[in-house]
């Protein structure tokens, strides 16, 4: 491992940024956020994952001073930050609509905030000079919000919210107005901006993709529960539970009973007729325990020809497939009616294909491919 | 452009008359030579300048104007706490009921609304004078105010305000910096009408107002119970003016920042 490597979460010593310790919000008899604790730690870029209503908002509005945790604490830099209202946090937000004052050009927008701050007044000048050239915004500093485009208020709002160079940026869904090409721009435009001015960002998304690209790490929320906390790769490699295999990419699940053969190595008995399943897990099952394995469509290889020495190998016909260009995905009908995704890169021309559909091909895949999970 | 069918026609035409014709009659007598109203004896403006030397006249509308921008100034401030407090608070104890009571007034026979402001001036012994008739006007013109803006308010995008709070704003540097001049023109709409209001109140003011202060209404009203006299037609061709110019200007003004806004955007899109 490289020792250059960002991950203060690994480090017991490391004192963390902002810290949920036990904390719960209910609005009326409704629980948004149950009983959650969270360690968030400096020049993170951290995404908080999930359908809409899991808390992910709810969460991020109690760090902007906007609702306060009906019980737990909620610690900034080792300070309780429930006394402190919003206007004297050393957080910025950066809202979901921009929120931008329509009645002040884009430099007003950007100063509002340093000049709540009674700065000297070169003092604003050159931080508003700053941040209109940190987001390629100088030519539009004099016009007013709604004579600019969609992508241009998106920047506007993010130098605003970074303007007073605040501990901790959040971010409501930053993208979510954005179209998919300029979404995708946006994102690395925003990493770099978090690489370079070193503030801690947190950002709420719904957006599996959009949390995977611009994340240190990534937590996985559903009905105000934390699901994971992990890298991307982790929690794309290594899930926890069935519901975040499902919900982060694409994923096969194949329910069967788990039989030890050696250390680390089972056996997964999954339908009447069918070899069982070889799989290695670090996680230990009883035997005849019901089990899942999650294996990732890239993960599966395709072939025409039974392959030699794989581990997991499956024969059945191609149902359907799926042409994105870079890539196709099959769906595979087992004689058992299963049906399981293999995909492939498209290396050589569509016409030099070597099955289509209704086909008869042969699935394989090693034993470490997938991941063995509890129900 | 379309032509209108004839009954589009006489339907515009009836419809119009019917509103218009009252008042282009006074205008037409208030131009005229002779002392009696009804009986046209050629075109004179001697009636304006007869106006300009009368003093009970002029006192009136002095007091009429002073009433409508201070009891509209105020009942605007009152109007718009008022508004801002029942669609901002959230759910307090007794909200229900502090809006509907603070609608009632608009359908209060103003009858009603002027006897009972006179028997609380009473009660506690105010003389009836300007104060009392600014009170009254306030009283109720305030929740005309508070209705137009709080539709203006139930509109508004609360994130602007969480953002000025954001950004270190106070809540009432955010209401001041933000939300206000964003809700500016429905305060400003509210003023006008609290104004025109005022203006054209005669219940209310008769109840209200004392013997060392008339407003124009009331002065019309009891002037004309002697007998319409020309002079009464030229003062109230003045009103219809001034009315009418406020009218044309404000609709200009809204009308002319629509358009600017229009292109501004139209502009935006195109540049993109």
């Amino acid at each position: 491992m490289n020792a250059t490597v960002f991950a203060p979460w690994v480090d017991p010593d490391e004192k963390p940024l902002i810290r949920f310790q036990n904390v719960t919000k209910r609005f009326g008899d409704f629980t948004a956020i149950d009983d959650l604790s969270l360690d968030i730690f400096e020049k993170e870029f951290f995404a908080l994952l999930g359908p809409s209503g899991c808390g992910k908002t709810t969460m991020m509005r109690m760090l902007a001073g906007f609702e306060s945790p009906s019980a737990g604490r909620i610690e900034l830099a080792g300070q309780n930050i429930a006394p402190v209202p919003p206007n004297k946090r050393a957080v910025n937000m950066m809202f979901q609509s921009y929120a931008l004052f329509p009645h002040l050009s884009v430099w007003d927008n950007i100063a509002f905030g340093l000049r709540r701050d009674n700065l000297p007044k070169h003092d604003i000048q050159d931080r508003v000079e700053e941040m209109l050239k940190l987001t390629r915004l100088e030519k539009f500093a004099r016009r007013k919000p709604h004579q600019i485009s969609g992508g241009q208020r998106q920047r506007v709002a993010l130098a605003r919210s970074l303007a007073k160079a605040p501990k901790l940026l959040l971010l409501d869904e930053p993208l979510g107005a954005l179209d998919k090409k300029l979404r995708q721009d946006t994102q690395f435009e925003l990493m770099d901006i978090q690489e370079t001015t070193g503030t801690t960002f947190v950002i709420v998304t719904h957006d599996q993709e959009e949390a995977m690209t611009v994340a240190s790490r990534i937590a996985v929320m559903d009905e105000g529960k934390l699901m994971q906390v992990a890298t991307p790769d982790e929690i794309y490699e290594a899930p926890a539970t069935v519901y975040i295999a499902d919900f982060i990419g694409d994923v096969n699940i194949i329910e069967g009973r788990a039989r030890a053969t050696g250390e680390n190595q089972y056996q997964i008995d999954w339908a009447e007729g069918q070899q069982p399943l070889i799989a290695s897990s670090t996680r230990s099952f009883s035997n005849d325990q019901t089990c899942h394995l999650a294996i990732r469509p890239e993960k599966v290889a395709i072939s025409s020809e039974r392959p030699e020495n794989a581990a997991n190998v499956l024969q059945g016909t191609v149902h359907d497939i799926a042409y994105l260009g870079n890539l196709s995905t099959y769906h595979v009908k087992l004689p058992n009616g299963h049906m399981i995704k293999a995909q492939t890169a498209n290396t050589r021309r569509i016409a030099r294909r070597s099955f289509t559909w209704e086909d008869t091909v042969w699935l394989s895949w090693t034993a470490t491919a997938g991941v063995l999970l509890e129900s | 452009m379309n032509r209108l069918s004839w009954f589009n026609t006489v339907s515009l035409t009836l419809g119009f008359a019917f509103l218009y014709i009252p008042m282009i009659i006074l205008i037409i007598f208030s131009f005229n030579e002779s002392k009696l109203v009804t009986v046209w004896a050629g075109f004179s403006t001697k009636w304006y300048g007869e106006l300009i030397n009368n003093e009970a006249f002029l006192n009136a509308a002095w007091v009429t104007l002073k009433v409508a921008v201070f009891s509209s100034t105020i009942a605007t401030v009152l109007g718009t706490m008022a508004a801002y407090v029942l669609v901002r608070g959230g759910r307090f104890l007794g909200r229900t009921l502090f809006s509907g009571m603070i609608y009632a007034p608009l359908v209060m026979p103003e009858v009603i609304t002027g006897l009972s402001l006179l028997l609380l001036f009473i009660g506690i012994g105010l003389d009836r004078g300007v104060l009392t008739i600014v009170l009254a006007h306030t009283t109720f013109s305030m929740c005309y105010v508070s209705v137009v803006v709080s539709s203006r308010l139930v509109t508004f995008d609360r994130s602007l305000e969480e953002a000025a709070l954001d950004l270190g704003c106070s809540p009432a540097q955010a209401f001041r910096l933000v939300t206000l001049p964003i809700i500016a023109p429905a305060v400003i709409s509210g003023w006008l009408l609290a104004f025109t209001l005022s203006l054209d109140d005669l219940v209310i003011a008769s109840f209200t107002s004392g013997p060392s202060a008339t407003t124009l209404p009331i002065k019309i009203f009891s002037a004309v119970r002697l007998g319409v006299s020309p002079e009464i037609n030229a003062l109230s061709t003045i009103m219809i003016a001034i009315v009418t110019i406020g009218v044309i200007t404000a609709s200009l003004v809204t009308k002319q920042s629509r358009v600017r806004a229009q292109r501004d955007e139209q502009a935006a899109a195109r540049a993109q």
